[in-house]
C-alpha cells in the first residue's frame, strides 16, 4: 500500500510542533485532522490515492545508479531516488494529491497554497485542474521573478498567482498571506500547505503522504544492492522530501540520515537558510521549531540561490530528529550546490533542481567519508527545468546582451490573465 | 453539547492573584459599564511612527476618550494583521523598535499624568515573548506597570507557561474567540482569560471594514453564555457609527487600523478627531 498513516503523529515531536495559530483556525485544523483520520482508515481513500500515484504521477519512481558522478564521491555507490520524474517535476505532487482528495472529501471548492520555487504551486494548480477546484497560489514577489517559468505554468493550469510584496517578499511571506486568506475563507477553502511545517496536523499529514518515497526506495535499494544504504541524503527546506525518504529508515539504526540545509553564502556570513545549523528554538507559522530569529524573536531574512530552500524555518519533526541525534543536518553553500549541479549534468545527463543539488553536494561529502564500500541513497527531489535560467546566469552561459534582452521582454510583457486571451 | 451543560467558567476574574489597583483593564471596563456605556480600546504598534511619537499619540488619545490602551509589539510575521497594521509594524521595526523599547513605552504610558493615563495591555504574537522568555516577559511587563497581554496566535491549549507566569505577576491575559469557536472552546477560552475575552468580529484579519461582522453580536452572547465575564469586540471597527453599533452589546470596542491610518495620514490631531468620534459612538450606544 502506498499510503499509510503513521502512529507518531504529533501535535508534538518532542518539544517541537504544536499549534500556534489564531483561534479562528483551530476549528479548521480540527476538521482537517478528523477528516484525515477518517480518510486514513478508509480503504477507498488509499485506493484512490494509489491509483492517482500510479496512473497520474508515475509512481513508483525509479532508482538510478550514477557511477560517473560517484567517481567524485570517493567511489561510494550513489543511487538516486528519481522524484524528479514525477508528473509536475518534483516530489511535491505526492502530498498535493493526498490533500486535494481530502479537500474534495471535506466538500470544499477552493484550494490555496504558498510556493517558493513554484513546484508546490504548480503541483497544487495541477491537482486543482484535475479535480475541478478553484486555486489561488501566493508567491513572494522576489520568487515570481526568479521562477517566472513556474508562474506561467500555474497560470496555464488555471490558477491565480498572487505576488506577495510584504515583508521580505519571499516564501515566508507567501505563507503569511496564505494563512490570512485561509482565516477569511476557511468555510469553502482548504490550505494545501506545501511542506512538513505549520500547525498540527500538517507536519504529520504531509509526512505521511511523502512516506511513499522512502518506502519505495528502501525496497528498491535492498533489491538492487542486497542491503540497506549506509546513508540517506536529502535537501531540507521545510523538510518534506527529506522526511519522506528518511521515515522508512528511522528504525534502521545502521542507516545514517543526512539533511542538507541551504547555507547560501556560508552560515558564518549570516546570509543563509540553515535553520537547524544556524537557528534557535522558536515559533514560526504555527509551530515550535528551529527558526532563524534575532534575540527579539523577529524572523531573520534567509538567503539561498534556491528559492525552494529559502525559508527561515524547518518542520518540527526535523528539529526533533536533530535534537535526539537520529538525523544529522549539515549546511551546503550556494557554490557547493552549484558544483554538484554541474557535475550531475555533465557526468550523468541529468539536470537536477538546485534544491536537490544541495543533497547531491552532501552525498559527495558523505561518499568521500564512507569510501568505496559505501552506499549512498540521494533523494533527487526535483528536476532543473525551472532553474535553467538561474544556472545559466550562475555559470555565465548566456551573454549579458541576451540577458538584457530577455529581461526587457519579461518586464514589458507580463501576460495578463484575462478571459480574452483564453486563459 | 449545549452551552448550559458546560462548567461555569471562572471567567476573567481569578481573584487569587493580585491585580494592581487602578491599572487593570478590567476595572476600566467595569467603570465604563457603571457609567452605562461600553469602553473604547485603542491599538497602536509601539514605535510607530516612532517611539516618542507613539507614546504622545496614545496619551493624546486617552485625553480624547480612549479607556484602554492596546500597545502592539511589532513583529515580522503578523498573520492576524491586515496591510495597514503590518505596514506600521514594519515602520516600527525599521526604526529599531526592540522589546525593551516596548516595555519602556509601557512604563511611560503607565506613569503618564492623570487624564492621559489608561491601563496598558501589550498585544504580541507569541514568537517574541517566547524568545524573550515567558517568565522574564511577565516579570518585566508587570514591573513596567503593564496591565497584561493579548495573544492573537496563542490559544489557551498552548499557554501553560504564560498562564502560570501571568498568575504569578497578577497580569491580565486576553485570549481570542472567533465565530468558528465551538461552545466547548468558548468555555475553555473564557475560563483561561483573566480580565476579559477578545471576540474577533469576523473570520479575517485586522483592517477597517464597511460593516462589522453580523456574527459579532451572537459571538458576544455565546461567549457570555459560556462564562466570559467581559467581552470586547475587535476587527473591523473604524467609525463612530460602528462603535455605537458594537457598543450596544459589547463591554468594549477595539479599534486598530483606523487609528493607525488616522495617525499616519493626519498626525496626532487627526488621531484625536477619530478617537473623539469613536468615543461619542460608544457613549451614545445605549441611548
Ligand atoms: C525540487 C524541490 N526540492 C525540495 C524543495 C524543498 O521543499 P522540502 O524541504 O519541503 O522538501 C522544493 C521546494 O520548492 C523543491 O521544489
Amino acid at each position: 500500500m502506498l499510503f499509510e498513516r503513521v502512529g507518531d503523529r504529533g501535535p508534538y515531536f518532542g518539544e517541537f510542533g504544536g499549534r500556534f495559530v489564531p483561534e479562528a483556525l483551530i476549528a479548521a485544523l480540527d476538521e482537517l485532522d478528523e477528516e484525515y483520520s477518517r480518510a486514513a482508515a478508509d480503504p477507498a481513500f488509499a485506493a484512490e490515492l494509489d491509483r492517482l500515484q500510479r496512473e497520474y504521477t508515475g509512481r513508483p519512481s525509479i532508482l538510478t545508479e550514477v557511477p560517473r558522478f560517484a567517481e567524485h564521491a570517493g567511489g561510494a555507490r550513489v543511487l538516486l531516488k528519481r522524484e524528479d520524474l514525477n508528473h509536475t517535476g518534483s516530489h511535491k505532487i505526492n502530498n498535493v494529491l493526498g490533500q486535494a482528495l481530502l479537500t474534495v472529501r471535506m466538500g470544499k471548492k477552493r484550494v490555496i497554497a504558498e510556493t517558493g520555487a513554484g513546484q508546490h504551486g504548480v503541483a497544487t494548480a495541477t491537482a486543482a485542474a484535475l479535480m475541478g477546484l478553484e486555486c489561488t497560489v501566493y508567491m513572494g514577489e522576489v520568487d515570481t521573478r526568479r521562477q517566472a517559468l513556474n508562474v506561467a505554468r500555474m497560470r496555464l493550469l488555471g490558477a491565480e498567482v498572487v505576488p506577495v510584496s510584504t515583508g521580505t517578499a519571499t516564501l515566508k511571506d507567501a505563507l503569511n498571506e496564505a494563512f490570512r486568506d485561509w482565516v477569511a475563507h476557511v468555510d469553502d477553502t482548504h490550505y494545501v500547505l506545501g511542506t512538513v511545517a505549520g500547525p498540527h496536523p500538517f507536519p504529520a499529514m504531509v509526512r505521511d503522504f511523502h512516506r511513499t518515497i522512502g518506502v519505495e526506495a528502501r525496497a528498491q535499494v535492498l533489491e538492487r544492492v542486497g542491503r540497506l544504504p549506509d546513508l540517506v541524503a536529502a535537501c531540507v527546506g521545510g523538510g518534506s522530501n527529506a522526511i519522506g525518504i528518511f521515515h522508512a529508515f528511522l528504525d534502521d539504526p545502521q542507516v545514517q540520515l543526512l539533511g542538507l540545509e541551504a547555507a547560501g553564502d556560508g552560515v558564518e556570513t549570516g546570509r543563509h537558510a540553515a535553520s537547524i545549523t544556524g537557528g534557535v528554538s522558536g515559533v514560526l507559522h504555527g509551530a515550535r521549531s528551529m527558526i532563524l530569529q534575532d534575540e527579539d524573536g523577529q524572523t531573520l531574512d534567509s538567503h539561498s540561490i534556491s528559492a525552494g530552500l529559502d525559508y527561515p524555518g524547518v518542520g518540527p519533526e526535523h528539529a526533533h530528529l536533530a535534537s535526539i541525534g537520529r538525523a544529522r543536518y549539515e549546511p551546503v553553500t550556494d557554490d557547493e550546490a552549484m558544483e554538484a549541479f554541474r557535475l550531475l549534468c555533465r557526468t550523468e545527463g541529468i539536470i537536477p533542481a538546485i534544491e536537490s543539488a544541495h543533497a547531491l553536494a552532501g552525498a559527495l561529502r558523505a561518499g568521500r567519508e564512507l569510501g568505496p564500500e559505501g552506499v549512498v541513497l540521494v533523494n533527487l527531489s526535483g528536476r532543473g527545468d525551472k532553474d535553467v535560467d538561474t544556472a545559466a546566469r550562475y555559470f555565465g552561459l548566456v551573454s549579458d546582451a541576451d540577458l538584457v534582452a530577455s529581461e526587457a521582454e519579461r518586464v514589458s510583457g507580463p501576460v495578463e490573465q484575462t478571459e480574452a486571451n483564453g486563459w | 453539547m449545549s452551552t448550559t451543560d458546560l462548567p461555569a467558567a471562572s471567567a476573567g476574574a481569578d481573584t487569587t492573584a493580585p491585580v494592581p489597583a487602578g491599572l487593570s483593564s478590567a476595572s476600566a471596563l467595569d467603570a465604563a459599564r457603571a457609567a452605562g456605556r461600553s469602553a473604547l480600546v485603542g491599538y497602536l504598534p509601539a514605535g510607530f511612527p516612532d517611539r516618542a511619537g507613539c507614546v504622545d499619540a496614545l496619551r493624546a488619545s486617552v485625553a480624547a476618550g480612549l479607556d484602554v490602551i492596546e500597545l502592539g509589539l511589532p513583529y515580522s510575521d503578523p498573520v492576524m494583521d491586515g496591510p495597514v497594521i503590518q505596514a506600521a509594524a514594519e515602520t516600527a521595526l525599521r526604526g529599531g523598535t526592540r522589546i525593551r523599547h516596548v516595555l519602556e513605552s509601557v512604563e511611560q504610558l503607565a506613569s503618564a499624568p492623570d487624564g492621559e493615563r489608561a491601563p496598558v495591555l501589550v498585544m504580541s504574537y507569541w514568537a517574541p515573548v517566547l524568545r524573550y522568555g515567558v517568565a522574564a516577559f511577565a516579570r518585566d511587563l508587570a514591573s513596567a506597570g503593564g496591565a497584561g497581554l493579548i495573544t492573537p496566535d496563542l490559544v489557551p491549549d498552548e499557554a501553560g507557561d504564560w498562564i502560570a507566569a501571568s498568575d504569578e505577576h497578577g497580569l491580565e491575559r486576553v485570549f481570542l474567540v472567533a465565530p468558528s469557536s465551538t461552545p466547548a472552546r468558548l468555555a475553555s477560552t473564557a475560563a483561561a482569560c483573566r480580565g476579559w475575552t477578545y471576540a474577533a468580529s469576523t473570520m479575517g484579519v485586522t483592517g477597517a471594514r464597511t460593516s462589522v461582522g453580523s456574527a459579532a453580536e451572537g459571538l458576544v452572547a455565546a461567549a457570555r453564555g459560556a462564562g466570559a465575564e467581559r467581552v470586547c469586540v475587535g476587527l473591523g471597527v473604524s467609525t463612530g457609527e460602528q462603535a455605537a453599533e458594537v457598543g450596544a452589546y459589547a463591554d468594549g470596542v477595539i479599534v486598530g487600523s483606523a487609528l493607525v491610518r488616522a495617525l499616519s495620514d493626519d498626525g496626532v490631531a487627526g488621531l484625536e478627531r477619530v478617537v473623539r468620534d469613536l468615543a461619542a459612538g460608544v457613549a451614545g450606544a445605549r441611548g
